[in-house]
């Protein structure tokens, strides 16, 4: 057995005190996400209600609930994810099966790291000039979702990546060894043992891409606008529509005597929004690792 | 026997014509991200680029701190301050940022084990997920009366409120970057400085940060772009004043937040609208060159 020299003693303590102050650090950021989403519900419980959700805005924001800023929200979501879901997953599949060593993929990867980097402010000027003016979009829901699209577009492509280089290499081999072509390889092999991956890493982006802000105050989102309550499809494409984010920014500073508790329940909304569909998709994640065949 | 034969055929025949079609299809997107970052740029620089050769000062534009957009008898336009604003909060967040993002990668990946690590994990996933609008409202209506009660300044929107926003938006994704990279460290290393009797400091600090500091490098650049880059936060929280902050507590604007509040107002193809898309010109190269650097350092780390 060891004898406890006082050397032994001072390492032991060492030890432990390296321990509590990188075990702190961490705490320092599981603490802010707790007390963040809890003084949220706290001050908003209130207000929080069904009702609260599927009412429009009246009285000049000042009263009655959020429902065409959450179907606006839905919307955008919905059509962007619809658009760079296919383009990113296809990139993907380029990239991790096509695509050979050499500088034009190298070239393909720096352009996707550098999309990721672009400041969310300057994909609005980007929807703004492309979409808006360029294209002569308008402010219109189709103009914002384009802009939300190819924002969330590099993550999309680098999930997918990674779930479809999780396939192992010899089940590829033994598709292409029975005569199949590159293409079914990927549609019968490929793909349905990867679709997991690639669902999570696009669920992910719903939840990133209901909070966005900054590219939607110029290309389709609009302060105020009134909706028929209780229908789904009130907004048409060629409509500016309310978003949840962009009505908590113009609540919180444009709006005048708005009662204490409506900003904390629009972004409690938000937040459980954005928190619950992340954790769908970590629990995805979680549930398809355990039942994985290799 | 005729039956499946000519089915089969015809499935062939279905095969060789689409087989391309989905490979085009599939080529098309893969160089779709080439084509939207050039895209980007074009368009932005588009708009920018009738004022940028013809009218504006370039010199007066970066050197001078006076940004009057909208003056009637004299407009200026110098972002110097505007700079300094996103300057100052960025690095401000980073100190804080830095040590807190490392230390938890560090404890992440060197202190837990097993259930620990995935609970840990999922927590910084889902504090990178709550939008940067929400940290805004946050800075705005709860971090505004708390800095204001504690440091006693009568403002409390300012280059603090910021940088604290910033900071526990960009920690995330040190820490995932980082534990990567001490991830990537053999634990041969981590067995030669134990059996050497070494204690955990002067593993961490002997061993594991120099090994593994190009990706340490790189998670602290990504975090960086990432604040530099962040709206919405410092839109709401670093108080709106055009100015050469002298102390934590000026309040502060940066050159996101100066396009997001004024280009509602600036009318379309006016001056005061185009300067807006040279300074978005601007932040796209500053971003640019971040994750550009970040990425080359990386790659550096997998070729060893």
């Amino acid at each position: 057995m060891f004898t406890e020299t006082p050397l032994i003693r001072r390492k032991l303590r060492n030890e432990f005190a390296a321990k509590c102050v990188f075990g702190l650090m961490a705490l320092a950021m599981v603490i802010p996400l707790l007390v963040i989403v809890g003084y949220l519900f706290w001050k908003a419980f209130p207000l929080l209600s069904w009702d609260f959700l599927v009412t429009n805005p009246t009285n000049g924001m000042r009263k009655g609930g959020i429902w065409s800023a959450f179907l606006g929200t839905l919307y955008l979501v919905g059509i962007s994810l619809c658009i760079s879901a296919p383009i990113g997953v296809l990139a993907a599949v380029y990239l991790n099966e096509y695509a050979r060593e050499n500088w034009f993929t190298r070239i393909i990867n720096l352009a996707v790291v550098n999309l990721a980097g672009v400041p969310s402010i300057v994909h609005a000027l980007f929807g703004l000039g492309a979409f808006v003016l360029f294209a002569g979009m308008g402010r219109s829901i189709i103009a914002a979702s384009l802009t939300l699209s190819i924002m969330t577009l590099p993550v999309i492509i680098a999930s997918t990546k990674e779930a479809l280089s999780a396939v192992p290499i010899s089940f590829r081999e033994a598709c292409w060894n029975v005569g199949a072509s590159r293409w079914q390889t990927i549609r019968h092999i490929v793909l349905p043992n990867s679709i997991s991956g690639i669902l999570t890493g696009v669920i992910l982006q719903v939840s990133r891409t209901a909070g966005e802000t900054a590219p939607i105050m110029f290309t389709g989102a609009v302060f105020f606008k009134k909706i028929s309550e209780g229908n789904l499809f009130a907004y048409n494409l060629k409509d500016q529509c309310m978003a949840l984010s962009m009505h908590l920014y113009t609540v919180t500073t444009q709006v005048t005597e708005a009662p204490a508790a409506l900003p904390y329940a629009i972004a409690t909304v938000l937040v459980v929004t954005v928190l619950a569909v992340n954790a769908l998709s970590i629990g995805l994640r979680v549930y398809l690792r355990s039942r994985k065949k290799w | 026997m005729a039956q499946p034969n000519s089915d089969m055929r015809r499935r062939q025949r279905w095969q060789r014509l689409s087989e391309p079609v989905i490979e085009t299809v599939i080529r098309l997107c893969g160089i779709s991200s080439i084509v939207f970052v050039f895209g980007i740029f074009f368009f932005v620089f588009r708009e920018g680029a009738g004022f940028l050769f013809k009218g504006l000062d370039l010199s007066q534009f970066l050197t001078s701190t006076e940004w009057y957009p909208t003056s009637q008898s004299n407009v200026r336009y110098g972002v110097l301050a505007l700079i300094a604003g996103t300057f100052s909060v960025t690095v401000l967040a980073m100190l804080i940022a830095v040590p807190f993002g490392l230390g938890a990668a560090i404890f992440v990946s060197e202190f837990c084990g097993g259930r620990m690590k995935e609970t840990l994990k999922i927590v910084i996933e889902l504090l990178a997920a709550i939008p940067s609008v929400v940290w805004g409202f946050i800075g705005l209506s709860v971090m505004n009366p708390l800095i204001q009660d504690v440091f006693h300044v009568p403002v409390g929107l300012n280059v603090l409120n910021g940088a604290i926003l910033l900071a526990l938006m960009s920690v995330p994704i040190m820490v995932s970057i980082g534990e990567d990279s001490l991830k990537a460290v053999p634990d041969s290393y981590r067995e030669a400085a134990l059996a050497l009797g070494a204690t955990r400091w002067q593993l961490i600090y002997r061993v594991l940060i120099p090994a593994a500091k190009n990706g340490l490098l790189a998670a602290v650049l990504l975090g960086v772009g990432r604040a530099v880059g962040e709206t919405m936060a410092v839109l709401m929280a670093t108080g709106h004043a055009v100015n050469i902050p002298k102390s934590v507590f000026d309040p502060v604007r940066t050159l996101t937040a100066t396009i997001a509040a004024e280009l509602g107002e600036a009318s379309a193809g006016s001056d005061h609208y185009q300067v807006l898309f040279i300074i978005g010109i601007l932040l796209f190269s500053i971003t640019f060159v971040v994750n550009l650097s970040a990425d080359l350092i990386v790659k550096g780390i997998r070729k060893k």
